[in-house]
């Protein structure tokens, strides 16, 4: 026990050296700190919340059509957007030289909760949440393609290379538990919105960039082993496994004696680590043990692996054991055309296991030292793409606005922050560009994003990049 | 506890006691005002506080405003970084950290010895350093060795003791062809006794065609080789050829100035060779977007801009990609610099994105321009068929006109006869895309030929331009005397990287070479050798090197050979507590380094020793099995190729570098092992030790499968009693041979698996599926000698070099 305790103080120590002093931590340093730093069940950290669940909407969700309402675009069908209103931006390959007619939303939405924050009515457990979400509807960012746009959103730079949120926060942060990585992603195997026109991921998106690679995502697996390798191979079993590793680490240490290199003490302590994690892993997704009622919860489909809610029901989970940050892709939101059909799909995915994950951790008490992030990498425009009907259309990629909320982890609920203009096509007031809310996530964590560095060509490079970004205190409590 | 801050401050203060006596202004100076006042009072114009630029001292803007030479107390510098009110430097509500007092005490000393500037090192052309004899005869054989030991002297360390035969040349085959040697090879090295014994291993290494191989992977890591687009759909695009040239460029021992050359404007050449111009397609080897959502203007640019980057990373270490939106903030490099030299690179006589998804070119990776690389024969059967389908259409011609012509009967018999020409025709024509299909193409760069123009991009903004620029080298490296009035070409830009007046080109090589062969670079960050990159820790060995380099005749594999015979390299890696703790890096090269072995190494290492490497050379990309459902993770349903097909039979066992490497999924048996994604230039790679390394090297199947294999080729045959098994097993994986306390855990362990299995046939039958074996006791023998054959393989000493 007293070594937890060491290392906790080691871990409050680092916080406050990111916080307080201005330097990154080195990878000498780094390297030096091998193993887990902390349990879950050790004493909570004198400030900032543990952990972040991202659900990152890949493809971008139209804003207009689930949390931006602009009822009286209902009168401009198919009227062309005013250019004053446009100003010469430009537009993708796909639409370029074409007419901008607008596009009205057909879904209707009404004030909910409490705050009578104003919910589609495609998200009807979402709705009754109202009062935990803040939605953001001023955020903005450069990219115009899928690609730049989603490595932007994931790893605050549009030219692949640099390390991904989690990647930064298993670095700054450490880990809280011994027994599994410190970032996991948990990708869909399936949506429900039609598979034309999905977008590619890409595993740079949870990468660890420059950073040491130990700090990448984890990307757990639908199929096979949640954790590439992590069964015994066939004709291999836990006794025989236990009798190789210590037949390993008698040699091991032997050879310690004879070269002294300290890194063969990382090694064993590394094999020992992958044994835990070999039970440690299949008791975290094997998801038999939950009650009944939190099934209910999440819903039906948290039956089939792979669905967007079992990978809720599972980040909870991690977040139970310690997991700092997990990051959950559903893919299948770039619709171009046959938008209406294409999002309801995506919404009966995505509606009932997200507000019952907000529900869930605050069950267990877990909601106020988690924050939840719903985003994707952009937004979609007011004028229609391919067919205009007033119940079936298609919207083009829209950088210059698009919509993301956030709950837990002390993000003010039943709130809406930011303004679009009349057409959901400019921000009108304040603005939250992607760095901020990653400034802001930082915070919450007890980080300051200026301080989060690591040297690499020439730059102390951080999550937030060149910029100023700032942290939007106006949704925190 | 918060022993990680302590090391921090012991690192901090190490670089500055160096400087005890005479502050050295590049070694000592430089590195403090870049890091805490360059941001505000450096090279960049626009970010430029107080018109006070810091990086130079003369000049209306320059330091002479702030620090007089001599007078500390005149000195506003002095006044403002000691201030503790709003007029303290850096400001204290700003990111860059203060100054610690050891730091002040560095620059109070500079201005009292004169607060003299010098020229960046290292865009100073290299001098051969003077060398003394030292005391120790055995580093005295080579300049290396001794400025190495002069090192180690002024730090009062001793060097290490040479390591033994078994660990030279384990050392020396891991290090030269990534490739263990056999039993025999160690055998014959151990029994030489002439003088000339360690000469030779050096000799027949180097002459080994897999040195070539070996060496060519670091190149592609660097050159962010792979076997797709990397953006979008990441569709297949196939630089076969040019891996197998890199590879055949170093087994030739192609001078380094040309292998420079032909990468960078061997397209230029007149008459320029196959190879020139296969090379030539290191400019291709950029991400690419392919068609339909981007667009294509701004792709363009993206690829220049990543061009421009990747001949700034390889060539010349430099990050001149920062200055694509603004001036550099360190470096002296303007953004007029950068797009000087973005204007060598930006004539590119082809699509700036990828192909649609019909036809052959998409189906074989390719997108003009490329070139065939028929052999003559196919070159000849190709002429063949041209010439028959010429013909073909002649008679087409003809018997159309009889056609059109003729009435009854005649026109009948003649409408038969075209029928009979034109299927003739079109078997002709599939036979000709058939072979078309076959050949091998390469992908190559390929000038427009009216000079497209470039101009100073606005924040890097492709749709931003600004002042018009002529190609051009950076203003602040030494110029090359040119014609005047022509405009220089990507050709002169290739000849200026490899002048010998090019102070960066020869070191960042070396550097690299050296880095290869020691874990650190001697210049730690090999990628960066501007102002915020590392002071070398052996400048004169640095510029030695270098200059020797050049007077080579850039030869490769002599700088080779005299980094791996050198003393230096010899030494031992065993260290003790003490003299870890006082350089855990070995920077100061007091003893051999232990580093752990790189991805494909490691997996090259098990599918040799096994018996199993299919040594085969150059080719297509192959894939050997994954963990099924990777790609599907990442994949657009459109996405070519969408599913990952493993090979079957030999081709799954070539070695790593042959691996099939899509961008965004690349191989986790690499990746785990902190291979880079080759989505961007890597010089150096970050060696992490992760429980999930340990995962895949326990249970990876393929890896057990060797171990397998190994294993049922020893109990078939030689000697049959246990110990002397598992010596030859020891010593095939590791090149040592067990002591007797190894030997004693590993008997015990034989016989606990043997128990187990024995107890277990459900298990010993899932081991052993596949193998022909007579009973029940043979199964058994199998496994517990499998799995004491992965013990081995997953020991720290196998996944080191040492």
């Amino acid at each position: 026990m007293q070594h937890i305790v060491d290392e906790m103080h080691q871990l409050q120590a680092r916080r406050r050296f990111l916080t307080t002093t201005g330097m990154g931590l080195g990878t000498t340093v780094m390297s030096s700190l091998t193993s887990a730093t902390a349990t879950a069940a050790g004493p909570s950290l004198p400030s900032g919340i543990d952990h972040v669940i991202f659900l990152f909407m890949a493809g971008a969700p139209s804003q207009l059509d689930l949390f931006d309402p602009k009822p009286q675009l209902a009168k401009m069908f198919k009227q062309p957007l005013p250019e004053s209103v446009s100003n010469g931006q430009r537009v993708t390959a796909m639409t370029r030289g074409a007419t901008q007619l607008i596009a009205p939303s057909m879904f209707r939405f009404s004030p909910q909760g409490e705050s009578g924050l104003e919910m589609c009515e495609l998200l009807p457990h979402l709705s009754k949440k109202a009062d935990d979400l803040c939605v953001i509807r001023s955020m903005n960012t450069n990219a115009i393609n899928h690609d730049p746009a989603k490595t932007f959103f994931c790893t605050g730079a549009e030219i692949p290379g640099k390390p991904s949120m989690g990647a930064w926060l298993s670095y700054g942060l450490g880990s809280m538990n011994r027994d599994l990585p410190d970032f996991v992603v948990l990708t869909s195997a399936f949506w429900t919105g039609g598979t034309r026109n999905v977008q590619a991921l890409y595993s740079r998106l949870w990468g660890s960039g420059f950073l040491p690679s130990r700090h990448q995502g984890a990307a757990f697996q639908v199929a096979g082993d949640p954790v590439l390798y992590l069964s015994n191979p066939a004709g291999v079993d836990r006794d025989v496994r236990r009798r190789m590793l210590d037949a390993m680490q008698r040699m091991n240490q032997q050879h310690l004696q004879e070269v002294g290199d300290p890194e063969i003490r990382t090694t064993i302590a590394q094999q020992e680590m992958a044994f835990r994690m070999q039970a440690s892993v299949p008791e975290l997704t094997e998801i038999a043990d939950e009650p009944q009622h939190v099934f209910d919860l999440y819903g039906s489909e948290v039956q089939k692996p792979g669905s967007y809610a079992r990978n809720c029901l599972l980040a909870r989970r991690m977040v139970e054991r310690g997991v700092r940050f997990v990051q959950l892709f559903h893919r299948g939101w770039d619709h171009h055309n046959i938008l209406p059909q294409q999002l309801r799909g995506q919404c009966f995915d995505v509606d009932q296991p997200s507000a019952a994950l907000i529900e869930d951790l605050r069950q267990r008490g877990l909601l106020d030292r988690t924050m939840i992030v719903f985003a994707g990498e952009f937004g979609r425009t007011v004028y229609g793409q391919g067919k205009l009907e007033r119940d079936d259309y298609g919207r083009d990629h829209h950088p210059r606005c698009f919509s993301a909320w956030a709950a837990g982890g002390g993000v003010r609920g039943g709130m809406s922050y930011g303004q679009t203009d009349d057409f959901s096509y400019n921000v009108a007031e304040n603005p939250v560009a992607v760095r901020d809310l990653h400034a802001t996530m930082l915070h919450q964590l007890g980080v300051d994003h200026r301080r989060l560095t690591f040297p690499f060509q020439g730059l102390d490079q951080r999550l937030t990049g060149v910029e100023e970004a700032r942290v939007v205190h106006q949704i925190l409590s | 506890m918060l022993s990680w801050i302590r090391v921090t401050l012991v690192l901090l203060l190490a670089s500055v006691s160096l400087a005890e006596d005479k502050v050295d202004f590049n070694r000592d100076v430089r590195p403090l005002l870049s890091g805490h006042c360059f941001q505000c009072h450096g090279p960049d114009e626009q970010e430029r506080q107080g018109e006070l630029r810091l990086d130079q001292f003369d000049g209306a803007q320059g330091a002479q405003g702030a620090i007089v030479p001599g007078a500390i107390d005149q000195s506003e510098l002095w006044t403002r970084i000691n201030a503790t009110d709003d007029r303290q430097m850096p400001p204290a509500d700003s990111d860059v950290p203060p100054l610690t007092s050891d730091q002040k005490d560095v620059l109070k000393r500079w201005i009292e010895q004169g607060g003299r500037y010098a020229e960046f090192w290292s865009f100073v052309p290299p001098q051969s350093a003077a060398t003394e004899p030292v005391s120790d005869a055995r580093w005295n054989q080579s300049r290396i060795d001794q400025l190495v030991y002069q090192r180690l002297r002024e730090q009062g360390m001793q060097p290490s003791v040479e390591a033994d035969r078994r660990t030279l040349i384990r050392r020396l085959s891991l290090d030269l062809t990534g490739l263990p040697p056999t039993r025999t090879e160690i055998r014959s090295f151990l029994d030489d006794d002439s003088d000339q014994a360690y000469e030779r291993v050096v000799d027949r290494l180097l002459n080994s065609p897999h040195y070539g191989e070996h060496m060519a992977r670091y190149w592609l890591d660097l050159v962010r080789f792979a076997d797709t687009n990397g953006i979008h759909h990441d569709h297949l695009r196939d630089f076969s050829p040019y891996r197998a040239w890199v590879i055949r460029a170093f087994n030739d021992n192609l001078p380094w100035s040309e292998f420079a050359q032909y990468q960078l404007a061997g397209d230029l050449y007149e008459d320029a060779s196959r190879d020139q111009q296969i090379a030539s397609g290191f400019n291709r080897l950029h991400l690419i977007i392919d068609r339909g959502t981007a667009l294509p203007e701004e792709s363009y640019t993206r690829n220049v801009i990543d061009r421009v980057t990747a001949v700034g990373t390889a060539f010349l270490g430099l990050t001149v990609q920062c200055a694509v939106c603004h001036d550099h903030k360190y470096d002296p490099i303007t953004a007029r610099d950068f797009y000087r030299l973005f204007a060598f690179f930006n004539n590119f006589d082809g699509e700036p994105e990828t192909g649609g998804r019909q036809g052959s070119d998409f189906r074989r990776g390719l997108q003009p321009p490329y070139i065939r690389l028929d052999t003559a024969e196919q070159a000849q059967e190709l002429q063949q068929l041209d010439t028959q389908l010429s013909a073909l259409d002649q008679q087409l011609k003809a018997l159309r006109e009889d056609v059109r012509k003729a009435a009854g009967d005649a026109k009948s018999l003649k409408q038969d006869q075209l029928r009979k020409v034109e299927s003739e025709r079109a078997e002709v024509s599939t036979k000709r895309t058939a072979l078309d299909d076959s050949i091998p193409a390469a992908m190559v760069m390929r000038e427009r030929a009216e000079r497209r123009p470039a101009w100073i991009l606005k924040r890097g903004q492709y749709d931003q331009p600004g002042e018009e620029v002529l190609p051009g080298t950076p203003g602040f490296l030494p110029s090359l005397p040119r014609e005047e009035d022509s405009v220089q070409t990507r050709m002169d830009f290739a000849k200026w990287v490899v002048d010998r007046g090019n102070p960066l080109t020869a070191r960042v090589a070396v550097n690299r070479f050296w880095q290869q062969l020691f874990g650190v670079g001697i210049v730690r960050t090999s990628e960066d050798f501007g102002s915020q990159g590392e002071w070398p820790s052996h400048p004169e060995l640095l510029d030695e090197l270098a200059v020797s380099f050049m007077e080579s005749g850039w030869d490769v594999r002599q700088l080779m050979k005299s980094l791996v015979m050198s003393q230096t390299y010899r030494q031992s890696s065993a260290v003790s507590a003490e003299q870890y703790a006082a350089d855990p890096e070995n920077r100061m090269l007091s003893r051999g380094s232990r580093y752990r072995l790189d991805a494909e190494v490691i997996r090259d290492q098990i599918l040799a020793s096994s018996g199993l490497l299919n040594r085969e050379l150059y080719g297509r990309s192959v894939r050997p099995p994954q963990p099924a459902g990777l790609w599907e993770t990442v994949i657009m349903p459109s996405s070519y190729p969408k599913t990952y097909a493993a090979d079957e039979g030999r081709a799954i066992l070539r070695r790593s570098l042959y691996t099939f490497w899509k961008r965004g999924m690349p191989p986790p048996q690499m990746t785990i092992l902190n291979a880079p994604t080759r989505e961007s230039c890597i010089a150096r790679r970050e060696r992490t030790n992760t429980p999930l390394q340990a995962l895949l090297l326990l249970n990876e199947p393929e890896y057990l499968r060797a171990a397998r294999h190994l294993s049922a080729g020893l109990l078939k045959e030689g000697s049959d009693s246990d110990d002397a098994r598992l010596s030859i097993l020891y010593e095939t994986i590791t090149a040592r041979e067990p002591n007797e306390r190894t030997l004693t855990v590993l008997r015990d362990s034989l016989s606990d698996l043997r128990k187990i299995y024995s107890a277990d046939r459900e298990l010993t039958e899932q081991l052993c599926a596949g193998v022909d074996l007579p009973d029940q006791t043979a199964r058994v023998e199998l496994a517990a000698w499998t799995m004491t054959a992965s013990a081995i393989y997953n020991l720290d000493l196998t996944r080191n070099r040492e």
